[in-house]
């Protein structure tokens, strides 16, 4: 029995182990079960007016229901975010408006303001939605290197941008003021991290965001408010 | 008489060896659970937010929070679990396994100041979880290793 001993010791602590840690897999943080947006409490909770007009946006302007993103295109739980975005605009069509604005967090991620300026950029010629889905989709390609700029270029070919204007705006004063302005509303937001979204002006907790189940309740909760 | 004497000389560090072996199991219980944390909240994303204020999601959501497909967290919650089952086996009595946790210590303390190293200079921000893990891992390396350190003279004897 004593040789055994430390074996049956082991094998409980694993157990112990694998069952905690499943626990917390299931258990949310600091978030209430309900989906609902207004059971939060309204001071951890940012607020931002709905008629705020952002610059880039899919959907109907006046949807019954907006969906308004700070994000930062290096960020990976921005990149996690994307593909629930897009399921989330695909299953509200015209109910549902989606913003993007920059929060690129150059401290931590070296090329995020970069790739913001090349959003805008792209945006300058039309097509700053195709940068934007780009950027995200291939995060883990132009995040990791030396250099995100040759990449960008590449980018810009595959989604038919003249790429001379693309390189002249992507160091512009229009990208640049672009992305300081979003910057600003930020910063008087008092958004600090990415991504922070915001659902008809009140933001979403983290945990409800990049779980496209809750998501979805959260928005049918504010659609069923809407006349 | 003599022989009593011997034995009890032997009996003392024995005993010293178990107890440092029981408390370095502990330790790496609780090294055990911080990275079982870690690895949790790695894989489910629940709070690696990226953000402006320092914290735990720059470090978290950085390249070096992983080894190719795996959260470093989960490697660390493997580590912490070999130590645990090792020094368990030690304090048994096992000397293979006390010589096995000597090395994987060794091996854990080097990555530990290697993540600093990442933390201080190279990410520029300190998660306070990994810090604990660190504190965790030098302190098994001083008990682990001090504590055979030390029991060397009285062997000699």
């Amino acid at each position: 029995m004593k040789r055994l001993l430390p074996v049956i010791i082991i094998i409980v602590v694993l157990l112990i182990v694998l069952g905690g840690g499943a626990l917390l897999m299931r258990t949310p943080q600091s978030e209430p079960a309900q989906p609902s947006l207004s059971s939060a409490p309204p001071t951890q909770q940012r607020a931002m007016p709905r008629d705020e007009q952002p610059v880039h946006f899919k959907g109907r302007l006046d949807a019954p229901v907006q969906l308004d993103e700070f994000g930062d295109y290096q960020c990976p739980p921005c990149g996690l975010f994307h593909p629930i975005a897009q399921r989330v605009l695909a299953q509200y069509g015209d109910r549902l408006r989606f913003s993007f604005r920059n929060l690129p967090l150059p401290k931590i991620h070296k090329f995020a303001a970069e790739a913001a300026r090349a959003a805008e950029a792209a945006g300058q010629q039309g097509k700053f939605w195709e940068m934007h889905d780009l950027l995200y989709e291939k995060q883990q390609e132009w995040s990791k290197g030396e250099a995100a700029r040759p990449f960008f270029l590449k980018y810009a070919q595959e989604i038919g941008l003249d790429v001379n204007r693309f390189t002249q705006d992507i160091d512009g004063a229009v990208a640049g003021m672009r992305v300081a302005q979003d910057d600003y509303l930020a910063q008087t937001r008092g958004v600090t991290g990415t991504p922070t979204v915001f659902l008809n002006g009140r933001e979403v907790p983290f945990e409800q965001l990049m779980d496209y189940d809750k998501l979805r309740a959260a928005i049918d909760v504010a659609l069923a408010g809407k006349p | 008489m003599a022989d009593s004497t011997t034995n009890s000389e032997q009996t003392g560090p024995r005993r010293r060896a178990i107890v440092l072996d029981a408390l370095a199991a502990l330790v790496a219980l609780v090294g055990l659970a911080d990275a079982v944390y870690l690895t949790v909240e790695h894989v489910t994303g629940k709070s690696v937010r990226c953000t402006v204020i320092a914290g735990c999601s720059e470090v978290l959501s950085s390249a070096y929070a992983t080894f190719g497909p795996l959260p470093l967290a989960a490697l660390g919650a493997l580590a912490y679990f070999a130590a645990f089952s090792l020094a368990t086996l030690a304090a048994f009595g096992n000397t293979s396994a006390r010589t096995l946790l000597g090395v994987l210590v060794c091996i854990m303390c080097l990555m530990s100041l290697w993540l600093l190293y990442v933390q201080a200079f190279i990410i520029g921000h300190f998660c306070q979880y990994c810090l604990l893990s660190a504190a965790v891992t030098f302190s098994l390396t001083i008990i682990v290793i001090g504590g055979r350190v030390l029991q060397r003279p009285a062997r000699m004897k």
